[in-house]
């Protein structure tokens, strides 16, 4: 029989779908294991690992990496490269060796163009010891790169959302059997009754209900108009966002991390966009102001890396840096060959408002953050406010201008306090929403 | 009651049987309609897979599309530099002192540059006699980003490069060896350069260096090298003047090199009850005439007459009675001077100059001692070049910064034989009607690109320097003959090696350079390059041209003049300039014929207005010797001396110029022996000549005292500032009472007692009428060219116009009078009209008069004019919806509408129509679209940042700090701007001064722009 056949056929599917869901359920969580086996710090020979990396960050690091040249040559291996004694002495004074002619102390002043290396009495033997331990470590391929790798590609979401979205799917479908197999049980059993000769009572004709909407004259006049309104509304609300790019976040050239920058390190937002302080503009750094610090800094921490960007990633973009301003990382040198970076403006005032940073910045005293938001924690910059005329007008009605100890103000802040019999006075009663301040 | 009537169409529907009724009946047309015609063949329109339906749905889709992209905003890409430079701050303008030297304008100058870019060119307050930035100065800036500059030389037509150029000059010299070769400069008045020449032709020997000045002031050179033996021109101070009598010199335009307006404007406003009086003796209006206390007509034969009469003891009889009179008056006066007293002249003659010089021997207005050095041209010796070049005895010709090609007077028999020279070689920044022809073209650099020292007045040297990179593959003239005389250093460095051995005397030359010019006592070797040989100057002086003989029968005495806009042609393509109105005639784009009205009616030639109101003119053939310049417009001047006619040199130029600005007619050709009075033949030429006059009104019609008021030094002097400056009167109560009265208002006043409160007082005595502010205004605040076809309807877009009013009687106090006494209908026919015969005229810069009661504000429908607290009436030009409501109710029409797009629009091809001429534009000043309003903002672009600047350093504005683009580039101090509620401030005391009055104030709009009424010194003896 038919029934029967239909009954095995629902029961088989859930049984299957249920299965579906449990694999790859299990399949998802097994992922959680790669947990990062960091390999313990190891006694190397005659000195402390951790010892010697603390004081080789503290004293050496500026100008010496471990596998890379930088003022200095790089220094891993360089204890078997070089007698230990002399390495003290060396590290101790080079100058005085490089005086008293020790060959090979002077080749090396040679090689670096005589850069002079800063002598550490105060380190003792056990100390550079402690260092030399620490530069005799083997190279170690960090394993977070390795699995971070992919993820650096950008494919964004971890496997958490994917399996949401299949037992979703996975219910809906569900469902969606459950409501055919309900049809199918309705039907039948209608069947069953004609077969019976069961007789349905007729039912009386009613107008159907659109009909009756359409006749009565009134529901449609309001309906109409909610309608005209609803639909006004929302075009309204759409116009209004056309050219307000609130959220903005493009693409940069170079990956360039607020986050990295004025987060972590703490670097203040006026040391690279300086003329904040002067100007009408908060200026882009040009690339010189970058290779202040990344003369030195080539590459990231490992800690710096996420598991969204791994540390390849970072570095890449720091070479990406060095490659548009001309800097040769072998050589310790400029090409000449500059490349200027192509950034995309993301605050884009129209031409028709005029605004003064200096202004913000310097006189009001303005955090950055005020306009900008928490900056310190955007991986990608994006444009944090509307930047629309009614969010400046805001901020003037609200804010209280800074006038104290500022001779400038000093007449104008007694006139207006008294006209006003406020101690504190606001950006628009000190004519600050007048069109003409703006818009010239 | 049916009707049976029976309608039909036509007679074939009666003829049952009729094929065609039937036809009709069933299809709708009777023949087959030739779709196939316009649709092609059938079977390649069947094939084609688009449909009717498809095709609107790709319409539909493509327009959804695309609407929704234009939501989308575009991509905006910020580009730093790798290495900034440390002086640059974007955002920051960087001010450098350096000086213009283009051989007809010397100045000290300040050059506003931001992020590298030069974007205005305004006075160096600290230089004084040094020249002045006139309007030329000021728009040289856009000369500097002129499209049609050369890119890199030239030779024969074809590019090269600079290594190529020197060797191939160095084996054409070498080819040219022993050959008579001239080295036609204009005036360097540069020690370096002139040391450089110096060893140029230490190497060439067959080299001979003249100085030409393309307009030349040769005459005057000569008979001041006669008496005091140095090629130079007196230096004026006409501050210390107490009677200045002119005889035909137009000593505020460019006469002797220009750069008077200063002192006198100094010595114009009333103090102590005294100030300057001015006679002019002139033939063509001019601007000094204009702002004369006294205007006499002289012919320029009549001229020479009354210039011997009033330096000696020669006789004025045969002189018109009138003229007699007044020479007689003026002798008096000068008399009476002393040594206060000074004479000049104009003519180009060397024994009226020295008539003019022995004059002022005594008087301490003249100083002799410390000459100007900026013109040095003898045009006997230029002539004897140009007939060399003519007669084929001068082989090579090299020529820099002038065009002779287009500027020598017998043009086209020289151009013919300067095809013909074995050596031509031109240095020039254009491929002019000279390098055009030149075998050799090296493009050199503009003023702004590049080096240089300049000797204006002796003892005071002033520095160029580049404030940009070289735009395009060129180098300076100084730096080739470094070059070619196998010197290796650059010309930079030069300079620097002749300034520490001669100049500096231990001084700085970091100082030198920040100030832009040092004050010393070194003497420095001039260039005399063109000593003075006997019999040259005999020569120079019998060649009289119209001062030998009377105007004869039918002929015209001419006097050819340089325009304030367009002086010499050297910067003919610079649209700033071109479409600056003449400040007498108020005539853009165009030079012409200035003729009096009767000499015009015997004629036959005529002015009118045509339809659309713009002003037509007659033309003229003028004719000189076997000279004729066809199709001269003319222009009715009232105050032209009948039997003169006026002519302006430096227009009609065609190579290197855009096609819209080759304007005019070139009046070179009649600039015979290159003297600036000829004797010509007039004729009546058909046709009838187009220009774009900004000011057809050219009477107040009796209303000076709304418009400018105007009184005497007697009356000022002598009687209550009620009498000669009465406020106007309004009614209330039915009681008269001043509009300045708060009764007389019906508005409620604006509280603008807190924070700075603008006025800009413009002294009516000072102001000569030159037209600095206007071009000034023009860069500052990126106000467009609209061309000669929109200014003749009236479509300028000037935030800033000096209007020009002739009186309708002898004066404008008649004028008054007449208004008053003559019956009604007969004021049209008096005060509406200028009289023709010799009127007074007065000049008044007009802007945006700020008014606290603003007409413009209460009508616009969205708010977008708006009045400041700071008394600025501000225009939101985003928010204007352009009904032109406000323009039609303001009563000074100062409103500008935007007719059109006027930047990258094709059809408005001036400097806003390319990436070079955009260069240009101030980046604080949004560029306005079609279909808005704009005015004048009282600069508040420069206001505000005055007032951020005091903020930023936590400090008081000091008085003298605010300024606007007009009142910074004003030399005579005629504008003043400042804040009223700094009780100390210079503006209080202008707006309590006794002369104040507003512009038409009886309408009660109490503007915050103050004029200082005219006062004449007409004092007779």
């Amino acid at each position: 029989m038919k029934k029967v056949k239909y009954r095995n056929l629902s029961s088989f599917l859930s049984f299957l779908l249920l299965a579906l869901l449990l694999t790859v359920s299990t399949s998802v969580s097994a992922q959680d294991e790669a947990a990062p086996d960091e390999a313990a710090a190891t006694e190397s020979a005659g000195g402390d690992v951790a010892a010697g990396e603390d004081l080789f960050k503290a004293n050496c690091a500026a100008c010496h990496k471990l596998d890379r040249k930088a003022t200095g040559p790089a220094l891993r291996g360089v204890a078997d490269k070089y007698d230990r004694d002399w390495l003290h002495s060396w590290i101790k004074d080079s100058q005085a060796m490089v005086k008293a002619g020790d060959p090979q102390a002077v080749k090396i002043f040679e090689e670096y163009n005589g850069a002079v290396m800063q002598s550490f009495p105060q380190l003792s033997d056990i100390d550079i010891d402690n260092i030399l331990a620490y530069t005799s470590q083997p190279k170690t391929e960090p394993q977070v790169a390795q699995t971070a790798a992919g993820g650096a590609q950008g494919t964004g979401d971890g496997g958490g959302g994917v399996t949401n979205d299949i037992v979703l799917g996975a219910l809906a479908l569900v469902f969606l059997l459950l409501v055919v197999m309900l049809f199918l049980v309705t039907n039948t059993l209608k069947r069953i009754a004609t077969a019976q000769g069961v007789e349905y009572p007729e039912k009386e004709k009613r107008t159907p209900i659109w009909k009756a909407f359409v006749q009565n004259q009134f529901l449609v006049l309001v309906t109409t108009i909610v309608l005209l309104l609803g639909a006004g509304y929302f075009a309204f609300g759409y116009m209004m966002q056309i050219g307000v790019d609130e959220g903005y976040a493009p693409v940069q050239p170079i990956h360039y991390s607020h986050k990295i920058h004025a987060g972590d390190n703490g670097i203040d937002c006026n040391y690279c966009h300086s003329s904040a302080r002067r100007s009408k503009h908060s200026g882009i750094p040009s690339l010189n102001v970058c290779m202040n610090c990344h003369k030195n800094i080539a590459e990231v921490a490992p800690e710096t890396a996420t598991e969204e960007y791994s540390k390849e990633f970072y570095d890449g973009e720091i070479s990406k840096l060095y490659d548009a301003v001309g800097w040769d990382v072998e050589e310790q040198a400029y090409t000449g060959e500059e490349k200027p970076v192509k950034w995309v403006r993301i605050h884009n005032l129209p031409d028709l408002a005029y605004f003064n940073h200096s202004q913000h910045v310097t006189v009001a005293g303005i955090a950055c953050q005020e306009c900008h938001g928490p900056v310190e924690e955007f991986e990608i910059m994006k444009q944090h406010a509307p930047l629309t005329m009614g969010w400046c007008i805001e901020c003037h009605r609200e804010t209280n201008v800074k006038m104290e100890s500022n001779e400038y103000y000093d007449k104008i802040h007694e006139q207006l306090a008294q006209k006003y019999g406020v101690e504190k006075v606001t950006v628009a009663q000190m004519g600050g929403i007048e069109c003409g301040k703006c818009h010239y | 009651m049916a009707s049976n009537k029976k309608y039909w169409k036509s007679v074939e529907e009666l003829d049952e049987n009729s094929s065609v009724v039937k036809k009709l009946r069933d299809n709708e047309f009777v023949e087959e309609l030739p779709i196939d015609e316009f649709l092609g063949d059938k079977e390649s329109l069947e094939k084609s897979s688009t449909t009717r339906r498809d095709f609107l749905k790709y319409v539909g889709f493509t327009t959804a599309a695309a609407s929704l992209a234009a939501c989308e905003g575009p991509v905006v890409k910020s580009i730093p530099y790798v290495v900034a430079p440390e002086e640059i701050v974007p955002g920051v303008a960087n001010y450098y002192a350096s000086t213009m030297a283009d051989g007809f304008d010397f100045a000290n100058v300040l050059v506003k540059t931001r992020e590298g870019r030069p974007i205005k060119i305004e006075r160096n307050e600290l230089s004084v006699n040094n020249g002045s930035v006139n309007a030329r100065v000021q728009a040289s800036v856009l000369s500097l980003y002129d499209k049609n500059r050369l890119m890199s030389p030239l030779i024969d037509g074809a590019e090269t490069s600079w290594d190529d150029f020197d060797a191939a000059m160095a084996q054409k010299m070498n080819e040219m060896g022993g050959k008579d070769i001239v080295l036609l400069t204009q005036t360097f008045a540069s020690p370096s350069t002139s040391n450089l020449i110096k060893d140029f032709i230490a190497k060439y020997p067959n080299v001979r260096h003249v100085v030409y000045d393309t307009v030349s002031s040769s005459e005057a050179l000569d008979a001041f090298q006669n008496k005091y033996g140095t090629r130079a021109l007196p230096q004026y101070d006409f501050s210390k003047a107490e009677v200045i009598v002119s005889v035909g010199a137009d000593l505020l335009g460019d006469w002797q090199g220009g750069g008077h307006s200063a002192s006198y404007g100094k010595g114009r406003i009333p103090k102590n009850g005294k100030m300057s009086r001015h006679i002019q003796f002139e033939s063509n209006m001019t601007l000094s005439g204009g702002n004369a206390d006294k205007r006499v007509l002289a012919t320029p034969s009549q001229q020479m007459q009354v210039l011997k009469a009033l330096t000696g003891g020669g006789s004025t009889s045969g002189l018109p009675e009138k003229l007699q009179d007044a020479v007689a008056k003026a002798k008096a006066q000068l008399r009476k001077a002393g040594n206060k007293g000074v004479i000049i002249t104009g003519l180009p003659d060397v024994q009226a100059q020295a008539m003019a010089l022995n004059a002022n021997a005594s008087s301490v207005v003249m100083d002799a001692t410390k000459p100007k050095l900026t013109r040095k041209g003898n045009s006997a010796e230029v002539k004897r070049v140009m007939d060399g070049v003519i007669s084929g005895s001068i082989k090579g010709l090299i020529t820099v910064g002038v065009d002779p090609v287009y500027s020598f007077p017998n043009n086209e028999a020289f151009a013919e034989a300067y095809k013909n020279l074995d050596m031509s070689l031109a240095f020039s920044m254009k491929q002019d009607a000279t390098a055009s022809l030149a075998q050799m073209v090296a493009a050199t650099p503009h003023y702004l690109e590049s080096w240089g020292d300049i000797q204006m007045q002796k003892g005071s040297f002033s520095l160029m320097q580049p404030t940009i990179r070289p735009l395009f593959n060129t180098r300076q003239f100084q730096d080739c003959l470094l070059k070619w005389t196998g010197n290796s250093k650059n010309y930079y460095d030069y300079i620097k090696e002749t300034w520490n051995t001669s100049i500096l005397g231990g001084s700085s030359w970091n100082q030198a350079l920040h100030d832009g010019f040092i004050v010393t006592d070194a003497e420095v070797p001039t260039e005399d390059a063109t000593a003075i040989e006997d019999g040259m100057a005999m020569e120079s002086s019998t060649n009289n041209g119209a001062l030998s003989t009377t105007a004869q029968n039918g002929g015209f005495e001419l006097t050819l003049y340089t325009k304030t806009s367009m002086g010499d042609g050297q910067q003919a393509n610079n649209p700033w300039l071109q479409e600056m109105p003449d400040p007498i005639t108020r005539t853009s784009w165009d030079n012409y014929i200035a003729m009096s009205a009767a000499d015009a009616e015997d004629m036959g030639l005529v002015n009118k207005h045509v339809s659309n109101g713009a002003l037509n003119g007659s033309y003229v053939n003028v004719t000189l010797g076997d000279v004729t310049v066809e199709k001269v417009p003319v222009i009715i001047q009232p105050g032209q001396a009948k039997g003169s006619v006026g002519l302006a040199l430096g227009f009609g130029k065609t190579a290197a110029i855009q096609e819209e600005m080759q304007t005019g007619v070139n009046a070179y050709p009649l600039y015979q022996d290159f003297k600036s009075i000829q004797n010509v033949q007039l004729e009546k030429a058909s046709g009838m000549h187009e220009f774009a006059c900004v000011q057809l009104q050219n009477t107040m019609a009796g209303r000076s005292n709304d418009i400018i008021k105007e009184t005497t030094l007697e009356i000022f002097n002598t009687r209550e500032k009620g009498y000669y400056n009465a406020d106007p009167v309004t009614d209330y109560d039915h009681n008269p009472i001043s509009v300045r009265e708060e009764n007389a208002d019906i508005w409620q006043s604006f509280d603008d007692s807190i924070g700075p409160h603008f006025n800009l007082s413009i002294d009516l005595n000072a102001c000569t009428g030159c037209g600095a502010c206007v071009i000034a205004c023009h860069a500052e605040n990126n106000v467009p060219v609209v061309g000669k076809e929109e200014v003749r309807k009236f479509r300028d877009m000037h935030w800033l116009r000096i209007d020009r009013y002739y009186s309708s009687a002898d004066s404008f106090e008649q004028e008054i009078e007449d208004l008053e006494t003559l019956p009604a209908f007969e004021t049209y026919e008096k005060v509406e009209l200028p009289s023709q015969e010799n009127p007074e005229v007065a000049f008044q810069p007009v802007m945006c008069q700020h008014c606290n009661h603003a007409p413009c504000e209460t009508v616009c429908p969205v708010a977008a004019t708006s009045h400041g607290r700071q008394g600025q009436n501000q225009m939101a030009y985003n928010r204007c919806v352009g009904t032109r409501y406000c323009a039609n109710n303001c009563p000074y029409k100062v409103r500008r509408f935007n007719w059109f797009l006027y930047n990258e629009n094709d059809e408005f091809d001036y400097h806003m129509n390319n990436d070079l001429g955009r260069m240009v534009l101030n980046p604080d000043v949004v560029v306005r679209s079609r279909g808005v309003m704009e005015k004048c903002s009282m600069c508040i672009q420069i206001t505000q940042k005055t007032i951020l600047d005091a903020k930023r350093d936590g400090r008081k504005i000091k008085d003298g700090e605010f300024h606007t683009a007009c009142s910074r580039a004003c030399d005579t101090g005629a504008m003043v701007f400042g804040d009223i509620n700094d009780k100390d401030a210079e503006i209080v005391k202008k707006k309590n001064d006794d002369r104040m009055y507003h512009l038409l104030e009886a309408v009660g709009t109490k503007p915050n722009v103050l004029y200082q009424m005219k006062v004449k010194n007409t004092s007779e003896s």
